[in-house]
């Protein structure tokens, strides 16, 4: 697990954006009374936002960053990157990161593209978007994170449907000699690949006729190879082993002190998970800011919308003191210790 | 490490309304209880008790009560 640290490059703003369109887990059709109400207590998830076939991630980021940048006055020239962390692009190619870059009028000198990372994708993007700007000088950047997940899972899956929720962000960062160090811990276990697949649709497994037609893989679990599989236990378990230990690596190598820390933002999995997470680590309750109720798992939008929902106030007119934390799909896993100085956190955007 | 813990430990994870008392022979998967949820708080329970990474192959090879504990007596030991 490489722990490293970046200079020089601050955050100076967070946005987040979610579909208008409510599905309630109360009224999903594939689980009785009982069962979807265990569903609910185990998760936390009462309700998500579905993004409608007209609205892609882009148009979610799209929104976020515009907002942002009228928020920061930012001079759009001054924007020298943009990377856009999602496995929902507009297309299989190009890159979505090059559209936003001519949907949101910025420079052609302008560097942009995309990183397809889930669960960790916004601490990775991070690291990647203020490493490239602390290597390369860049004055300004957006860091587009979101995902549209829905668009890819069954509405019979009872394992996957309930818990995935629709959202984008901008985050932006600039170069600047007095920031904060960056502090990050990165891991990766491609030997669970399996454990959240699309196994048809890519160069492995191209889709055929095949790919589309509706399995039952056990009761109340039907779905095509071209739609979300995931295997619950095996990311629970990941979950609940691994990521406490990545999070302790982090506050060890960089001798963090949990007491001097406001909060901690974990990628909003499921409930009963982020909670034994939260207890592994001994950390206060109060501490650990959950999204999980209003809009479920948003892949890798969890850590900037639990954010914005949640920490507008404080961020706004304090110096803050986080530890993120995204872990999943990859299998992937990613922390980071940032410190912000009263940053801008806008509204949460619905479009 | 004892078999009789370890079923008192799943019984736990059981929203066991009837107070049946189940033993190590159980096939788990025919309690009424049993779900994937309850899969979850078994994991839960084997991570916190046992320090032991169960996965999801363990319990979709494992039959019985006791084949889950001879899953994690033998790696732990």
């Amino acid at each position: 697990m490489p722990s490293f640290l970046i200079e020089h490059i601050a955050v100076k703003g967070i946005a987040a954006s979610v579909p208008k369109h409510i599905e309630r887990n109360e009224h999903y059709p594939y689980l009785n009374r009982e069962d979807i109400n265990k569903f609910i207590e185990l998760t936390g998830i009462e309700e998500r936002r579905v993004a409608s076939d007209q609205i892609c991630t882009s148009d979610l980021c799209k929104a976020a960053a515009e907002r942002l940048i009228e928020d920061l006055n930012w001079d759009k020239s001054e924007i020298d990157i943009l990377v856009f962390i999602s496995q929902t692009p507009d297309y299989i190619l190009p890159n979505t990161a090059p559209l936003l870059q001519e949907r949101l009028g910025l420079s052609k000198a302008c560097m942009a593209f995309d990183i397809p990372l889930g669960c960790s994708g916004y601490v990775y993007g991070l690291s990647v978007i203020s490493g490239m700007m602390k290597a390369a000088g860049l004055r300004k950047g957006l860091l587009l994170a979101g995902d549209t997940i829905t668009k890819y899972n069954s509405p019979k899956d009872k394992s996957a449907m309930p818990l995935f929720g629709d959202a984008g962000s901008a985050t932006a960062l600039q170069f600047d000699t007095h920031a904060p160090n960056l502090q990050f811990d990165l891991g990766t276990d491609g030997s669970g690949y399996m454990a959240i697949i699309i196994p048809d649709g890519a160069a492995r497994n191209k889709t055929t006729a095949a790919s589309l037609e509706a399995k039952m893989v056990e009761e109340g679990i039907e779905r095509n190879n071209c739609q979300l599989a995931l295997e619950g236990m095996d990311v629970f378990s990941f979950g609940i082993t691994t990521v406490p230990k990545a999070v302790n690596n982090l506050i060890k190598h960089f001798n963090l002190d949990i007491a001097n820390v406001d909060h901690f933002v974990f990628h909003q999995a499921n409930g009963m998970m982020n909670k034994m997470i939260a207890k592994k680590l001994k950390l206060p309750e109060e501490k650990v800011p959950y999204s999980l109720k209003n809009f479920g798992n948003t892949s890798c939008a969890t850590i900037p919308l639990t954010i914005v929902t949640n920490l507008k106030k404080q961020m706004e007119t304090k110096p803050t003191s986080l530890v993120l934390c995204g872990f999943g799909v990859g299998l992937s896993w990613g922390s980071v210790h940032l410190q912000t100085n009263k940053i801008i956190i806008t509204d949460l955007l619905e479009i | 490490m004892e078999l009789k813990q370890f079923v008192d430990n799943f019984s736990e994870q059981l929203e066991n309304e009837e107070g049946i008392e189940i033993g190590g022979e159980v096939k788990f998967r025919d309690l009424a209880e049993w779900d994937s949820l309850v899969a979850l708080s078994i994991i839960a329970m084997a991570d916190e008790k046992y320090g032991f990474k169960l996965t999801g192959d363990d319990i979709k090879s494992s039959v019985t009560v006791a084949d889950l504990f001879q899953k994690i007596s033998a790696k732990n030991s």
